[in-house]
C-alpha cells in the first residue's frame, strides 16, 4: 500500500466515524485522532518533504484534501448534532399554552353615543359637510326666537324646557320671570338647531354642515332622557330642493341602516322649517313587510317603517335672521334635518331603553367595541 | 283630538276604511296615533223597541215582565230597571248581540221567565258614564218605528280617530276641520258648511235690551260676540249628542253644557254659557286682573290672578278667566231659565301665559292658546242657537252683542309657480295646485305666471307666507309618492373634521387603547357635589350654573368638572360589583367664564374644544371640552403573581403615552387640588401652561362615593392639543451621525425633584444632548442618609458629525458640574 492509498483509506475511515458520531463529544475526540498534531494524516503532510521528488505533489495534494474535506464534514456534523441536543433540552421545556396572557391587556371602549356619532359625522363628510359645534347652554334667542318660535309661541311648551338661574350665572340677581318665555332667558338647548342660525351668522352660503351634540329637555322615560344627543345638518345655497334634502337623507340612511333601506317623508309642522316633514326608514328586521317569521315585527311594531326625525326646508323667517350674511330668503334656500343618536344606536344595537346610555355600568359599555 | 267616525262622515265621507284614511292622513301631515271604537263592536242586534206591556214578575219584587214589540215579533223581556213602562220605545239588544264588553247575549230565564232580549241603559251602551234606568228614547219627541236598526238613533261600534294635530293646525282641533282636511286628502265631498243657517230668533226684545259688553282691553279680546236665550230648560242630551259626546272623549253633563262642548268640538271655538240671572244688570265687562285678585273657577279652587290675567267680570267682580275657566258665580245650574251664550276671541299668546302661570288647562285654553280667528265666533253662535231652540226648547232673543272693533282683512296672497317647483324640486301644475288649495277652503285664482289666493280665517294665522302654501300644495299633491331623489347641485365645500376634531378621536382612541372604556355623564349634577370634593367657594369650580327647573335636586347644576361624573360611574359600577375600573370621559364642563367671547370667523378664530363657538353672542357660559380618567383597582392583572393597585405612576403613564401619541411635551409639578392626596397630586404642565391636575384621590372623597382608592385626571383638551404636533412633524436626520450614549448616576437629596435634576442635565448638555432618561432610582446602603442615587441614560448627538470621545467627555464634565450647583453629585 503506497502513501496515497493509505490517505484514501484514512479519509474513509473517518469520514464513516464522523457520520455515525452519537455526539459533540465523540466528535471531538474524532476531530483529534484523524486531524489532531499526532494524527497519522498530520504526520504524512509533516513528512512530505522527505519523500521522493515525484511523490511528493500527489501526495501532498491529496493529504490536503482529505484534511480539508474532514474539517467540512466534522464541521457539518457538529453542527447537526448541536441543533439536535438543543432541540432535545428543549423539549423538556415546556408551558400551559392555554393559561392567559400576562399581564392582561384591558380591551377599552368607545362609549356607543360616540361610536354611532363618528360613523355619521363619517358619512357626512363624505357627501361634503363640515361638522360644527355648538354651545349647550344657550340664549333663548339662538334656541327659539331665532328659529322662529316668537316669545309667547306655543310651539316652545311643546319642548319642555330647562331653563337656567339667571342670579347663578349674572352678578346681579334680577327676578325669575314666572312664565320664562323672554328671548333674554338662558336654556339648555332643547336640540342642536340653534347652530343652524350661529353659523349662518359666521359663515355666508353655500353652507353645509352638520353639528352634533348634547341636547336636553325636561322628560325622561324609557324613550326619552332629560340629556340625550342629536345630530343637525344644514344645507343653505342657491338652488336647494326639497328633493335634495330627500336624496340626502336617503344616502345617510343607507349607509348607516344598509344598501336596500327606503325612505318616507311624511309631511309634519316645525316652527323653523316650512315645508317640513317628519322622516322615516323602512324596517331594517322586517324589510319593511312589518312580518317576520309569520310574526309582527317587533321593531316596527308592524307598521314597516321607523320614525327617525325631523327635516324640513329652512324657514324664510330664520333665513331673515340672517339676511345681512348673504341669506336673503329670496335668494338663498336650502334644507334642515335632525335626529336623536342614541335612537340611531338602539335600532340597531337593540337597546330598549335610553337611559343604559347614561348609567355608564362597564357590562353595557364593554359590549361595544 | 278624538273625532268619532260617524260624525266625521256626517260632514265628509271617507269612502275609506278607518286604517285606510289614517295611512292618507300620514301621509298629509296628520298623525292619527290610533283608532279605537266605542259601543259595541258591532250594530248587529241592536234594535228599536217598543214596550207594549210591563208586567210585575210573579217571583221577583224588583223584576218586570215586558212585552216588547221589536218590529218582527212581540217578545218577552225581564227587566231590573224601575223607569221601564208601557208605551216606551227603548234600545234593545237581541240574543246574539254582542254587548261592548264583548259579552254575547243570550236567552236567559230570570226566576224561572225566560227573557229574549235585553232592554238597555246608556251605560250598557257607552253613551254615559252611569244611568240609574233604561234609556227610554221617545222622551223628547217621536222615534222610529219598532223594529228599526238602534243606529239610526244612536252610533253604535263608533270607529274613533284619535289624531295628532300639530301645533300650527288649530282648524283640525274641530271635527269640521278635520272633515274640510279628509275632503283635502281624498277629494270626497265636503257636505255644507254646518252653520250655513241660523235659529229663528223669537225671543222678547233685544239681546242689547238684557246684557251689555264692554271690552277694556281690546288688543287682549279682539271680538266679544253674546246672544241671549230665554225659556231654556235644562235636561239631559238627547242619546245621539251624549253618544257624540262621549265618543269624543267628553263627558255628558246637561244639554245647555253640552251644546257648548258639542259646538266647540264641531267648530274648534269654546263658548261660555252664562245664567244670565246671575249676571247683575247683564253687564259683563272684559278687563285684565288686578295684582292678586283672587276668584273661584268652576272646578271649586280658588285662584290668585296677577295684573296680565284677563277676566270676564260682571259689577260686582271677575265672572270667569277669560278662555280658560268660567266661575262658580254664573254658572248654569238646574234652575237657570235665561242664558247669555259667550262666545269671545282671546291673544292667543296672553291665555298661554296665564295658563301656564295658574297650571290650569282647559279645552278651551287648548285652542285660544293657538289662537283662533275672529271670524269663528259667528259660527259658533249660529250652530249653537239651533241646539239651544232644538235641545233646549229655548227662545233666542234677537240679535247679537258683538264687540269687534278691529276686524283683520282676509289676508291675499300670490304663489309662483316657479317658487313651488324652485323649492320642492318637483314641477305641480298649476290647476292641481288650485284645486288643492280650494278643497282645503282656499279661493285660487289663475293669474300670469301663479294663483293668487285668499287664505280662509281657519288657516289665517298659519298660512301667512308663499311658502305656507307651497307646503299646502306639497302635502296634498303627495310628497313621498311624487317627489324626485336628487343631491344638491350647488357645488359645497370639502367635507372635513378640523384638526382639533382628528386630534379629539385621536385621543379617545388611545385612551381606548390602553385600556380604558369612555363613559358619558351627566351635564347636570348635585350641587352638593363641590363640597364632596372639598373644593373651596373661591376656586372658579364653585360657581355653578344652576337650573331653575331641575327635574331632581341631584341633577339641579351644571359640572364644573368631570370627576364628579367619574366617580359618579366608579360607584355606581362597584356597588354592581366591579372589582376594578379604568374609565375616562371626553365631555364638557360649564364655567363661568370670563373668556365668553364667542368666536368669529373674521376675527378670534373659533375653537370648539375650547368652548368658543360662532356666532354673534357670545355663549352665556364658557363649555370647555375635558378630557377626564379615573382608575380603581389592581393593575397589571396577571395570573403570575399579585397585582399592584392603581397609583399615581400607572396614570401618569398612561397620560404620558397619550401625550406621546399626540406629540405633546408634558411636564407636571407637585400640585394642590383639594380632592387630591396632598403628597401624591400633581399640576399637568404644557408649554408653561396648566391642562389640569393629575393625582390620587382623597380618601376622604373616595369616602364620599364609597370607594376605597383611586387615581384620576383632568385637563383641558385644548391646552393639551395646542401644542400637539401629531400630523405635523418634521423630518430629521437620525442615520447619518450615531448617538453615543452615556450613563450617569447621580447623588442627590430627596428633595430635589427628578425633573429638577432632568433638566439642569438637558440645560447643561446644551443642543447636543439630545435626551436623559431616569431609568433606576435607588436608595440604600450605597447612598447617604437623605439622599437618593438617579440612574440616567444620555443621549448625544450632533446633526452635521460623528460626536468624538472628547467631545462628550467634555459635556459630562459640563454636566457635572452643573449637577453639583444643585447638590448633585456624580456615583462612581
Amino acid at each position: 500500500m503506497n502513501v496515497t492509498e493509505r490517505i484514501t483509506e484514512l479519509r474513509d475511515e473517518a469520514a464513516s466515524a464522523v457520520a455515525s458520531a452519537a455526539g459533540t463529544a465523540e466528535l471531538e475526540e474524532l476531530r483529534v485522532r484523524y486531524l489532531g498534531r499526532k494524527s497519522e494524516l498530520t504526520t504524512i503532510l509533516r513528512g512530505i518533504a522527505e519523500l521522493p521528488g515525484d511523490q511528493r505533489g500527489p501526495v501532498g495534494k491529496s493529504a490536503n484534501e482529505a484534511r480539508k474535506a474532514l474539517e467540512a464534514q466534522l464541521e457539518t456534523r457538529t453542527a447537526e448534532l448541536d441543533a439536535a441536543e438543543l432541540d432535545e433540552r428543549l423539549s423538556h421545556d415546556r408551558i400551559d399554552v392555554t393559561l392567559p396572557g400576562s399581564p392582561v391587556r384591558d380591551v377599552g371602549h368607545l362609549h356607543l353615543i360616540t361610536r354611532t356619532t363618528r360613523q355619521i359625522e363619517d358619512v357626512m363628510v363624505g357627501l361634503g359637510y363640515r361638522v360644527v359645534e355648538g354651545p349647550e347652554v344657550e340664549h333663548d334667542y339662538y334656541n327659539f326666537t331665532a328659529l322662529n318660535h316668537p316669545p309667547g309661541h306655543p310651539a316652545r311648551m311643546v319642548q319642555d324646557t330647562f331653563y337656567i338661574d339667571p342670579s347663578s350665572i349674572a352678578a346681579a340677581a334680577g327676578d325669575i320671570p314666572p312664565v320664562p318665555v323672554t328671548d333674554e332667558d338662558v336654556v339648555l338647548r332643547t336640540h342642536t338647531s340653534p347652530m343652524q342660525v350661529r353659523a349662518m351668522e359666521a359663515q355666508p352660503p353655500p353652507i353645509f354642515i352638520i353639528v352634533p351634540g348634547k341636547t336636553y329637555r325636561r322628560d325622561s322615560d324609557a324613550t326619552h332622557s332629560p340629556m340625550f344627543t342629536q345630530i343637525e345638518g344644514l344645507a343653505v345655497g342657491d338652488q336647494i330642493t326639497l328633493a335634495d334634502l330627500r336624496g340626502t337623507l336617503l344616502k345617510m340612511l343607507r349607509a348607516i341602516f344598509g344598501d336596500g333601506r327606503r325612505l318616507r317623508m311624511r309631511p309634519h309642522f316645525f316652527p323653523f322649517t316650512e315645508p317640513s316633514i317628519e322622516f322615516d326608514v323602512s324596517c331594517f328586521q322586517c324589510d319593511g313587510t312589518g312580518v317576520v317569521g309569520g310574526e309582527r315585527c317587533n321593531l316596527c311594531k308592524g307598521i314597516g317603517w321607523i320614525e327617525l326625525g325631523g327635516a324640513g326646508m329652512v324657514d324664510p323667517n330664520v333665513l331673515g335672521f340672517v339676511a345681512e350674511n348673504g341669506y336673503d330668503p329670496e335668494r338663498v334656500q336650502g334644507f334642515a334635518f335632525g335626529f336623536g343618536v342614541e335612537r340611531i344606536a338602539m335600532l340597531r344595537h337593540g337597546v330598549p331603553d335610553l337611559r343604559r346610555f347614561f348609567d355608564n355600568d362597564v357590562r353595557m359599555l364593554g359590549q361595544f367595541r | 283630538v278624538k273625532v268619532p267616525w260617524t260624525w266625521l262622515a256626517e260632514h265628509c265621507d271617507p269612502a275609506l276604511e278607518p286604517r285606510q284614511l289614517a295611512e292618507r292622513l300620514a301621509m298629509t301631515g296628520t298623525e292619527v296615533e290610533r283608532v279605537s271604537a266605542v259601543g259595541p263592536a258591532s250594530a248587529d242586534g241592536f234594535v228599536i223597541g217598543l214596550v207594549t206591556a210591563a208586567e210585575q214578575h210573579p217571583d221577583a219584587d224588583r223584576l218586570l215582565v215586558c212585552t216588547v214589540d221589536t218590529g218582527d215579533s212581540e217578545r218577552t223581556i225581564v227587566c231590573g230597571a224601575p223607569n221601564v213602562a208601557a208605551g216606551q220605545t227603548v234600545a234593545v239588544a237581541l240574543p246574539g248581540a254582542v254587548m261592548p264588553d264583548g259579552r254575547k247575549l243570550g236567552r236567559a230565564k230570570l226566576r224561572g221567565v225566560e227573557s229574549d232580549g235585553m232592554i238597555l241603559s246608556e251605560a250598557e251602551l257607552q253613551i254615559s258614564e252611569e244611568s240609574d234606568g233604561i234609556l227610554v228614547l221617545d222622551a223628547d219627541g217621536p222615534a222610529p218605528a219598532p223594529g228599526s236598526p238602534l243606529t239610526e238613533l244612536i252610533p253604535l261600534a263608533e270607529q274613533v280617530l284619535e289624531l295628532e294635530v300639530t301645533s300650527n293646525r288649530v282648524d283640525c282641533l274641530g271635527i269640521w276641520g278635520v272633515a274640510r282636511e279628509v275632503h283635502a286628502a281624498t277629494g270626497q265631498p265636503l257636505g255644507p258648511e254646518p252653520w250655513a243657517q241660523d235659529a229663528e230668533a223669537t225671543g222678547d226684545g233685544e239681546a242689547s235690551s238684557h246684557a251689555s259688553v264692554t271690552v277694556e282691553v281690546p288688543d287682549l279680546c279682539p271680538r266679544f260676540t253674546a246672544r241671549v236665550f230665554e225659556n231654556v230648560k235644562i235636561a239631559p242630551s238627547p242619546p245621539w249628542m251624549k253618544a257624540r259626546l262621549m265618543a269624543a272623549g267628553q263627558r255628558p253633563i246637561s244639554n245647555i253644557v253640552d251644546i257648548t262642548n258639542y259646538v266647540m268640538l264641531l267648530t274648534a271655538q269654546p263658548l261660555h254659557a252664562f245664567d244670565l240671572d246671575r249676571v247683575p244688570g247683564g253687564e259683563l265687562t272684559v278687563r285684565t286682573a288686578f295684582e292678586g285678585e283672587k276668584m273661584t273657577t268652576l272646578d271649586g279652587v280658588e285662584r290668585v290672578l296677577d295684573y296680565e290675567t284677563t277676566l270676564v267680570c260682571d259689577r260686582n267682580g271677575p265672572s270667569g278667566i277669560a278662555g280658560i275657566m268660567g266661575g262658580q258665580v254664573s254658572e248654569v245650574s238646574g234652575e237657570t231659565t235665561r242664558v247669555l251664550l259667550e262666545v269671545a276671541n282671546w291673544k292667543g299668546t296672553n291665555i298661554l301665559r296665564t295658563s301656564r302661570l295658574l297650571a290650569l288647562r282647559s279645552d278651551a285654553s287648548t285652542r285660544f292658546e293657538k289662537q283662533l280667528h275672529p271670524d269663528l265666533c259667528i259660527r259658533a253662535q249660529r250652530i249653537a242657537s239651533r241646539l239651544m231652540v232644538e235641545l233646549c226648547g229655548a227662545r233666542l232673543v234677537p240679535g247679537t252683542i258683538d264687540v269687534y272693533p278691529d276686524p283683520p282683512a282676509q289676508r291675499a296672497l300670490t304663489l309662483r309657480d316657479s317658487k313651488v317647483s324652485g323649492l320642492l324640486g318637483m314641477d305641480i301644475a298649476p290647476s292641481d295646485q288650485a284645486d288643492y288649495l280650494q278643497r282645503l277652503g282656499f279661493e285660487a285664482e289663475t293669474v300670469g305666471g301663479g294663483l293668487e289666493v285668499s287664505v280662509p280665517p281657519d288657516r289665517h294665522f298659519d298660512v301667512t307666507r308663499e311658502v305656507d302654501l307651497i307646503e299646502e300644495v306639497a302635502r296634498v299633491h303627495g310628497l313621498d309618492e311624487n317627489l324626485p331623489t336628487t343631491l344638491p347641485r350647488s357645488a359645497g365645500q370639502t367635507g372635513s373634521l378640523t384638526r382639533a376634531q382628528l386630534l379629539r378621536r385621536r385621543t379617545e382612541d388611545v385612551l381606548r387603547d390602553l385600556g380604558l372604556s369612555e363613559i358619558v355623564g351627566w351635564s347636570f349634577t348635585d350641587p352638593e357635589e363641590i363640597a364632596r370634593l372639598r373644593i373651596a367657594s373661591d376656586d372658579p369650580r364653585s360657581r355653578q350654573a344652576a337650573i331653575s327647573n331641575p327635574l331632581s335636586e341631584d341633577a339641579s347644576v351644571m359640572r364644573t368638572t368631570l370627576l364628579g361624573s367619574l366617580l359618579d360611574a366608579a360607584a355606581l359600577n362597584v356597588s354592581r360589583g366591579a372589582e376594578r375600573l379604568a374609565l375616562f370621559e371626553s365631555g364638557r364642563v360649564y364655567l363661568q367664564g370670563e373668556s365668553t367671547q364667542s368666536g368669529d370667523l373674521a376675527g378670534d378664530a373659533p375653537d370648539p374644544v375650547a368652548g368658543r363657538f360662532v356666532g354673534r353672542l357670545a355663549p352665556p357660559l364658557l363649555e370647555p371640552h375635558h378630557l377626564g380618567a379615573l382608575v380603581t383597582g389592581a393593575v397589571g392583572r396577571s395570573w403570575r403573581g399579585e397585582d399592584a393597585g392603581a397609583d399615581f405612576f400607572s396614570l401618569k403613564a398612561v397620560l404620558e403615552a397619550l401625550a406621546g401619541q399626540l406629540g405633546v411635551p408634558l411636564s407636571f409639578e407637585a400640585g394642590s387640588d383639594p380632592f387630591l392626596h396632598p403628597g401624591r397630586s400633581a399640576a399637568v404642565i404644557v408649554s408653561g401652561e396648566t391642562a389640569g391636575w393629575i393625582g390620587e384621590l382623597h380618601p376622604i372623597v373616595c369616602r364620599h362615593w364609597d370607594i376605597d382608592a383611586a387615581v384620576a385626571f383632568e385637563v383641558g383638551l385644548a391646552v393639551l392639543l395646542a401644542d400637539a404636533d401629531a400630523g405635523e412633524e418634521a423630518y430629521e436626520d437620525v442615520t447619518t451621525y450615531p448617538p453615543a450614549h452615556q450613563d450617569l448616576a447621580v447623588v442627590i437629596d430627596e428633595g430635589v425633584a427628578a425633573e429638577d435634576v432632568r433638566r439642569t442635565i438637558l440645560a447643561a448638555g446644551g443642543e447636543l444632548l439630545r435626551d436623559a432618561a431616569v431609568f433606576d432610582l435607588y436608595r440604600g446602603e450605597q447612598v447617604p442618609q437623605g439622599r437618593k442615587s438617579l440612574a440616567m441614560r444620555l443621549e448625544f448627538r450632533a446633526a452635521d458629525r460623528t460626536l468624538t470621545d472628547e467631545e462628550v467627555a467634555g459635556l459630562r464634565e459640563r454636566i457635572e458640574a452643573e449637577l453639583e450647583s444643585i447638590g448633585g453629585s456624580l456615583r462612581a
